[in-house]
């Protein structure tokens, strides 16, 4: 038997938590690098267009800080779920319920202060993923329903709302194309460095995490969640209510990821429109998973998948490699890791 | 006799729409049976989709492309393995990583590689009638005039539950998701058997994927998959592991596919959306309706180690 600490990490997992990420990404590169190479591109160019498109001018940093923004958001969720064993994979569900909630409110509140009016919005988009959030959670422990299955199901059902929603009665006014008018200018979130894209929303997203690891790791709620996490029955044996943990845990990571909708659609989008997301729900397990489902190690995954998000991009201009290249990069960063840590569990046994 | 036709193109459609998703939930049967969950289906099923469309495209053969389909993603299935079963990583994360991997290696070689070829179309995949039993009234139309792979997904799951049930091989199989270390004891490879079972996992879902390239739409086209590797997952649980039950799990999907079709052609005062998200949404119902007769295999997702 291991014997698992309940207690805040230590130096010890430093390597783990640090080195051991460090060298996925490495592996990831070579093995990226192997693969533009049998594709025929020329692999020093490319990566030398994906370093330039990530430090190449303060701008291209500012953009990596706006994508990383809804990555961060969203994964510090994820790490929430997952520290309580529960497989939330719906976040992107959870997002796009989020992001219609604040476009509602951003179309409405105009008249508002914006003290006011701002705070509304993202405290809507919060309380409306946490809600479908909470349908997963209610399916499991009610009924038994795997959550892994039924979080993905209402992540194209959330889709398929906001479709609806666009060309019906959240639709602009001249009817023309399928999204919202856009929101009152009041409700944009101001923009935080002169030219750049960059706005309050990524305060929020260095803030959120701190909050969520201050629960996780110094609340008495926070431990009876991760011991949920580390071994249901045991909880359940200690007192825990676990499927209540489950139902708080799974809603909390839906709030984050709402957030994370209504910071996109009054920091960025301006409005309401389908497919909003490019998979933010989805590379948001990645970038938890890649910081140990740990919302303070998010900050740093998110700015580092920001950053290739971006970077891919210029990659794609100045080099013309595909940038999907990024999913197969984030792919196999976590690929790597999971390995890397299986193995070291391994090689050097806990407890 | 409108009705007649109209329900007998519904049901041809049905059971187009319900073979990619029949090879993709039989084969994770298999894998699940072994105690192997992969939710990484979606990025095989893409894999197999692109190998599929990108070997047909080459070599002029549909049957090519869906052979090196299933060898690519059954490919990729195997370095799941070696993730999963040999590493003993967490499997829903490997899962996930696989889903990343799938969607940007297809569409990267999409991209690369079609991106600047005009005439991307390649021959479709015949239907072949068979006779006399096509003269059937809606039956035969219904299940003897479709294209091969369509006989084969159909052929597929009793012939997989014949294996399953009926075989040495299935009895191994099955006992190695329920009670590894009694397989190990009988002298059986725990670690092999698994293997074996996500290899034709990742098989039958490449030709899954496949299905959907070289047969429905003649063409790949970026994230075509569209969300059918995960709802084969469901079929699975709502199939309750078994061969057949995935099948008839399949065809209700894929009745749900093609009425959400048929509706949207018929401009019904429905908003397609909620037309769209009906396999979604009868997904959840279906898992309520099942609740409780659980027959999940009891080491699914656990990865085995002789230490423990």
């Amino acid at each position: 038997m291991t014997t698992v600490t309940l207690s805040r990490q230590t130096g010890a997992t430093l390597w783990r938590n640090i080195a051991l990420p460090l060298l996925a990404i490495l592996a990831a590169l070579l093995v990226g690098a192997l693969m533009l190479a049998l594709s025929g591109f020329d692999v020093a160019a490319a990566y030398g267009a994906l370093w330039s498109g990530i430090f190449g001018n303060a701008r291209n940093i500012g953009e990596a800080l706006l994508r990383a923004t809804p990555l961060i958001l969203v994964g510090a969720g994820i790490a929430i779920a997952f520290r309580c064993g529960i497989w939330n994979i719906g976040a992107e569900g959870q997002f796009y319920m989020g992001a219609a909630a604040g476009a509602f409110v951003g179309l409405q509140a105009g008249a508002l202060s914006p003290w006011l009016a701002i705070p509304t919005a993202l405290l809507a988009g919060a309380l409306c993923g946490g809600l479908w959030a909470a349908i997963a959670g209610w399916l499991k422990v009610r009924l038994g329903l795997n959550e892994v299955v039924t979080t993905i199901m209402l992540n194209y059902i959330a889709i398929g709302i906001v479709g609806y929603l666009v060309t019906g009665p959240m639709q602009e006014a001249s009817r023309y194309n399928p999204q919202t008018d856009e929101i009152a200018a009041g409700m944009v979130l101001p923009r935080l460095l002169p030219g750049m894209r960059v706005h309050a929303g990524f305060l929020l997203a260095l803030l959120l995490p701190v909050l969520a690891s201050i629960l996780l790791f110094r609340t008495p709620w926070g431990f009876a969640l991760r011991a949920v996490g580390y071994n249901p029955v045991a909880a359940q044996h200690a007192g825990i209510r676990v499927n209540r943990q489950y139902v708080l845990a799974i809603s909390l990571s839906g709030a984050l990821a709402g957030v994370a909708g209504a910071v996109e659609v009054l920091g960025v989008i301006g409005r309401l429109y389908e497919n909003i997301s490019p998979g933010y729900g989805f590379t948001g397990i990645a970038v938890s998973l890649l910081a140990a489902n740990h919302p303070i190690g998010v900050i740093f995954s998110g700015l580092l998948f920001g950053a290739l998000t971006t970077g891919a991009e210029l990659m794609q201009l100045t080099a013309q490699i595909p940038s999907s290249m990024t999913f197969i990069l984030q792919g196999l960063i976590i690929a790597f890791l999971v390995s890397f840590r299986a193995l070291q569990g391994r090689v050097w046994p806990r407890g | 006799m409108e009705w007649l036709i109209g329900l007998q193109a519904l049901l041809q459609a049905t059971v187009r729409m319900a073979a990619p998703l029949t090879f993709t939930a039989v084969g994770e049967t298999y894998g699940e049976r072994a105690g192997v969950i992969n939710i990484g289906l979606e990025g095989l099923m893409l894999i197999g989709a692109v190998t599929a469309y990108a070997v047909a495209f080459a070599s002029g053969n549909v049957w090519l492309g869906v052979f090196a389909a299933g060898l690519a993603a059954a490919t990729f299935g195997v370095l799941f393995g070696v993730v999963t079963i040999t590493l003993g990583a967490n499997q829903i994360v490997a899962g996930a990583a696989l889903n990343l991997i799938g969607l940007g290696l297809s569409s990267f070689i999409y991209r690369a590689f079609f991106g600047s070829v005009t005439n991307r179309a390649i021959q479709p995949l015949e239907t072949v009638k068979i006779p006399l039993l096509n003269q059937i009234p809606v039956v035969g139309p219904v299940l003897f005039e479709q294209n091969l792979l369509v006989y084969a997904a159909l052929l597929l799951a009793p012939l997989a539950a014949l294996v399953l049930n009926r075989t040495m091989l299935g009895l191994a199989l099955r006992s190695v998701g329920e009670h590894p270390k009694a397989t190990a004891t009988a002298g059986l490879s725990v670690i092999g058997l698994r293997y074996a079972a996500v290899a034709f996992g990742g098989m039958m879902a490449g030709i899954g994927g496949a299905y959907l390239s070289v047969a429905y739409a003649n063409q790949f086209v970026e994230n075509m998959v569209a969300g059918r590797g995960f709802i084969a997952l469901a079929i699975v649980v709502f199939g309750r592991w078994s061969p057949l039950g995935a099948l008839w799990a399949s065809l209700l999907f894929g009745f749900t596919f093609a009425l959400q079709l048929r509706l949207q052609a018929q401009s019904i005062p429905i908003a397609y959306q909620f037309l769209q998200i009906l396999p979604y949404v009868a997904t959840i119902v279906a898992m309520i309706l099942l609740r409780g007769q659980s027959a999940q295999p009891k080491a699914l997702g656990v990865p085995y180690t002789e230490r423990t």
